[in-house]
């Protein structure tokens, strides 16, 4: 296989373990990325595949070949970092020409000047990082990272410490550029927007091992199990009796917070307990009948109150069946 | 208004007792060169400099202070890796062991150099005895861990991941510490090797015990002008031209000091085990213990050597006051003395120091505000370029009539003693102080908590340790403080570095060895005290 293949690695650090077996493939010109809290042990993932951390166990290679023994710095990968980690007394393009300058290339202004074109900074060249936002920065850290076409870009919660707005936008620009770039990429992340917005394949990660991959669309229609569905955004997990009424022929079955809305031919019924306008549709709590509370939107013209009785349909597009029970352990 | 108040309340104690103590003295014996006989005459001051033993003598400063301050460093920086940088079982003694020569009394260190250079000694065939070497070689001995821990505790607090990045962007070991830790590392480096050079250049014992009369410094040349000459226009001269280059470095040492802001988070990496990579750095770290420990060694086993046996009689001749026909008191009695006064200066220079590092470090206003302060700092850090000899002959020129007549008070030697000590307390507390966010007083002030409630909740958990620490550094500078002493010490209570210098001066093996033996002693109540000092772990203890 083409790209990065991660076998069994297992981390620990002073004997205990932050990875543990763990198993991924970033094939070539693909984009992985590592969901998980935080504490999850997913930062020492990458940190192993930079080369700076050192496996207790495993294996991590690139095109068939095993990378233990190689450093870091003759891996051919670029780290990017959560905030940027710009080197403050260079100016902006001696950051980005950082890696050029090291290789000795040549033509390193115009390449530099093509890179800050990319990430839509033109003209910051004589900047210092300590003058820019946190947005310009990370573009920047990502224009550092790409300059020298890195066989494998890490992406340590690149967007993380941006606020939300920022966010989404250079999540939508971050993917474009990878690419753009045909970049191998693998990101790790607690936020599962930012995993859907720029991979295309997802690993969720949970104390220290990988629970699920795959697909990120398969991932996101089947979550392994109630947690994942949980961390992948799902509101709530209906388990049994609850989750057959709902039409699942699961045991569980995982529901956004979308999933049942108010209509009026609808099979299910129930008592609102709270109501609030958002500005585009009521959110509701709904006890009902056989299931309990559980989530439901409503159409801004409708807003029922507490106490009063609605019927609600189910939207399959919405909801998820977890095939395996919430109380087994994890794999 | 209020703040205004507070702020000039607090620093008004302080600044009183520099005006009176450090200001007033140090202005009196500049005085003598440049107002002669009450008359302003800054033509003898030109005259002085004009005079070619001048000119040497500034050269020779000026050349030996800067090759030690180069020494220092390159011997100090591979250290400062290995010691804050790499875990390895027994770093703690060996951080402790290479901060005693810094605060190892100058006479003592003159007397162990002499011991393992001079003909007897095992080094002798060098033929480095009296010769700038032997200088150098002192200056470095006494600076190098200025150097350690100036840097060392920059380095241990960098960031990891700015190397980090740059390693996966391709960068060798190599590449990574020439361009990105050694950036990071310059002001730190800078503001070492200036403190150095000031150290250096205005070192006294050192370049009295291993010059003599035929290498002086400008230091040492004050001290001949003054005691052997009389020639205080000469003095004053060359105490104006040290105090303007003092000021211009230690502005230089100011600037570059760059406390980390406390609301940036870090990840400071944890040090490491040893690798193979560590090894150049590791051999040059026991290289340099191996330096530090040779005079010392020399020194020790010069003390247990009578009449070329070995024994104890240098030291059992310490108790006895007949042994030592010129003293005036047993050598035991002068240690009681230099532990009595070392008490006093140490409570003096942690009371000034405390309420300077707080006065600094309180957070601005206005921008008028942040230059007061920062004036009040450079002025604090003032007595530790200033010429020890200066302080001291100041003090005897000036404190001598009411209403300041203190010629005779027993406190007179502990005052300057905690003027020289108190810069290093400052610069032991300020970090500390400055490391609080000060959101957290912000967060306790809200609450409800009086500015005293304040200091107790948020200040005193992090500034006790280094507090006891400072008192530490301080009570052992005192302890071995030798410049301005010298001057002050009345003569039926010498301190022990005084004594020791009294016993270098007498002829016959008897003395000599004494002088050892009382060398070993100090060297050994210091060393003690430098250990515990250790064991709290303050970080900025010894960093400038």
């Amino acid at each position: 296989m083409t790209g990065l293949e991660v076998r069994d690695l297992t981390v620990a650090y002073d004997g205990v373990p932050a990875v543990v077996d763990a198993t991924v493939d970033v094939p070539d010109g693909s984009v992985l990325a590592v969901l998980g809290p935080s504490g999850c042990g997913k930062s020492t993932l990458l940190r192993a595949v930079a080369g700076l951390e050192p496996p207790t166990a495993g294996t991590i290679a690139w095109d068939g070949r095993d990378l233990a023994g190689v450093p870091t710095h003759k891996r051919g990968f670029a780290l990017m970092f959560q905030d940027g980690q710009l080197f403050g007394h260079l100016t902006v393009a001696r950051n980005v020409g950082y890696a050029l300058r090291i290789r000795r290339a040549s033509g390193i202004a115009a390449r530099v000047d093509e890179l800050l074109a990319l990430v839509g900074l033109e003209g910051y060249g004589d900047r210092l990082p300590a003058t820019l936002s946190g947005g310009e920065r990370q573009r920047v850290a990502l224009a550092r990272s790409l300059a020298v076409e890195p066989r494998l870009l890490l992406l340590d919660e690149p967007l993380s410490a941006l606020d939300a707005g920022l966010r989404e936008r250079l999540a939508g620009d971050l993917r474009e550029i990878l690419r753009a770039a045909g970049t191998t990429a693998l990101l790790v992340t607690h936020d599962h927007e930012e995993a859907f917005a720029v991979a295309d394949r997802l690993a969720v990660m949970r104390s220290g091992r990988i629970v699920q991959q795959g697909e990120i669309g398969e991932v996101w229609r089947a979550p392994v199990d109630a947690e994942t569905a949980l961390f992948l955004g799902y509101a709530r997990v209906l388990e049994g009796e609850a989750a057959a009424r709902l039409g699942a022929d699961h045991p569980a079955i995982a529901v956004r917070r979308s999933a049942l809305r108010v209509d009026d031919g609808g099979h299910l019924v129930g008592t609102v307990v709270s109501a609030r306008a958002t500005p585009e549709q009521v959110r509701l709590v709904v006890d009902v009948e056989g299931i309990g509370e559980v989530d439901a939107v409503g159409p801004l013209d409708r807003h029922p109150g507490p106490g009063e009785s609605v019927r609600l349909s189910v939207d399959h597009t919405r909801t998820a069946p977890i095939r395996r029970d919430a109380s087994q352990p994890g794999p | 208004m209020r703040r205004t108040l507070a702020l000039v309340g607090l620093a008004a104690g302080p600044v009183l007792v520099l005006a009176v103590f450090f200001v007033l003295p140090v202005g009196g014996m500049l005085a003598q060169g440049v107002w002669p006989d009450g008359r302003f005459d800054p033509g003898a001051v030109l005259d002085v400099l004009a005079r070619p033993r001048t000119r040497r003598v500034v050269w020779f400063t000026v050349w030996s202070a800067g090759l030690a301050t180069l020494v220092s460093v390159l011997l100090g920086l591979p250290a400062a890796y290995v010691l804050h940088r790499l875990a390895f079982p027994g770093r703690a003694a060996v951080r402790a062991a290479l901060l005693v020569p810094f605060v190892l009394p100058t006479v003592v260190v003159g007397v162990a150099f002499r011991q393992l250079l001079g003909e007897a000694g095992p080094l002798g065939f060098l033929g480095f005895d009296g010769t700038p070497v032997a200088i150098v070689a002192g200056l470095a001995f006494f600076n190098v861990a200025v150097v350690i821990r100036t840097v060392g505790a920059t380095w241990e607090s960098l960031d990891a991941r700015p190397a980090e990045a740059a390693a996966a962007l391709g960068a060798s070991p190599r590449q990574v510490f020439l361009t990105v830790t050694l950036p990071a590392l310059r002001p730190a480096l800078v503001s070492a090797a200036s403190v150095v050079f000031l150290f250096c250049a205005t070192s006294f014992g050192v370049v009295l015990t291993l010059g003599g009369l035929r290498y002086s410094s400008v230091e040492s040349e004050i001290y001949l002008l003054t005691t052997q000459l009389l020639d205080l226009p000469a003095a004053a001269a060359l105490s104006l031209v040290q105090l303007a280059a003092v000021t211009v470095l230690l502005t230089l040492a100011s600037r570059l000091r760059a406390t980390p802001d406390p609301s940036t988070a870090r990840q400071v990496a944890r040090p490491g085990r040893p690798r193979r990579a560590d090894l150049p750095q590791v051999a040059a770290t026991v290289t340099l213990l191996a330096l530090v420990a040779a005079p010392v060694l020399a020194l020790l086993l010069g003390s247990l050597r009578v009449d070329d046996a070995w024994g104890l009689a240098h030291y059992r001749g310490l108790t006895d006051a007949e042994s030592g026909q010129a003293l005036l008191v047993p050598v035991t009695e002068a240690l009681v003395t230099s532990l009595r006064t070392a008490v006093d200066a140490t409570w003096m220079a942690l009371l000034l120091g405390g309420l300077v590092a707080l006065v600094v470090t309180r957070r601005s206003r206005t921008r008028a505000e942040r230059r007061v302060r920062g004036v009040l700092d450079g002025f604090f850090m003032l007595p530790l370029g200033v010429s020890a000899v200066t302080l001291g002959f100041g003090f005897l020129v000036t404190l001598d009539e009411p209403p300041l007549a203190l010629r005779d008070s027993p406190l007179l030697v502990p005052v300057a003693q905690a003027l020289v000590a108190l810069p290093l307390v400052v610069r032991t507390l300020v970090p500390v102080l400055s490391s609080v966010d000060d959101r957290q007083r912000q967060a306790a002030a809200s609450l409800g908590a009086g500015p005293l409630r304040v200091l107790a909740t948020v200040d005193l958990p992090v500034v006790w340790r280094p507090l006891l620490a400072a008192a530490g550094f301080a009570f052992a500078v005192s302890l071995g403080e030798f410049g301005a002493t010298a001057f002050l010490a009345r003569d039926e209570h010498p301190t022990l570095p005084v004594v020791i210098f009294q016993l270098i001066g007498r002829p016959g093996a008897e003395n000599y060895g004494m002088a050892l033996a009382a060398s070993v002693v100090l060297a050994a109540t210091t060393a003690l005290v430098m250990l515990l000092v250790e064991r709290l772990r303050v970080p900025s203890v010894g960093a400038f």
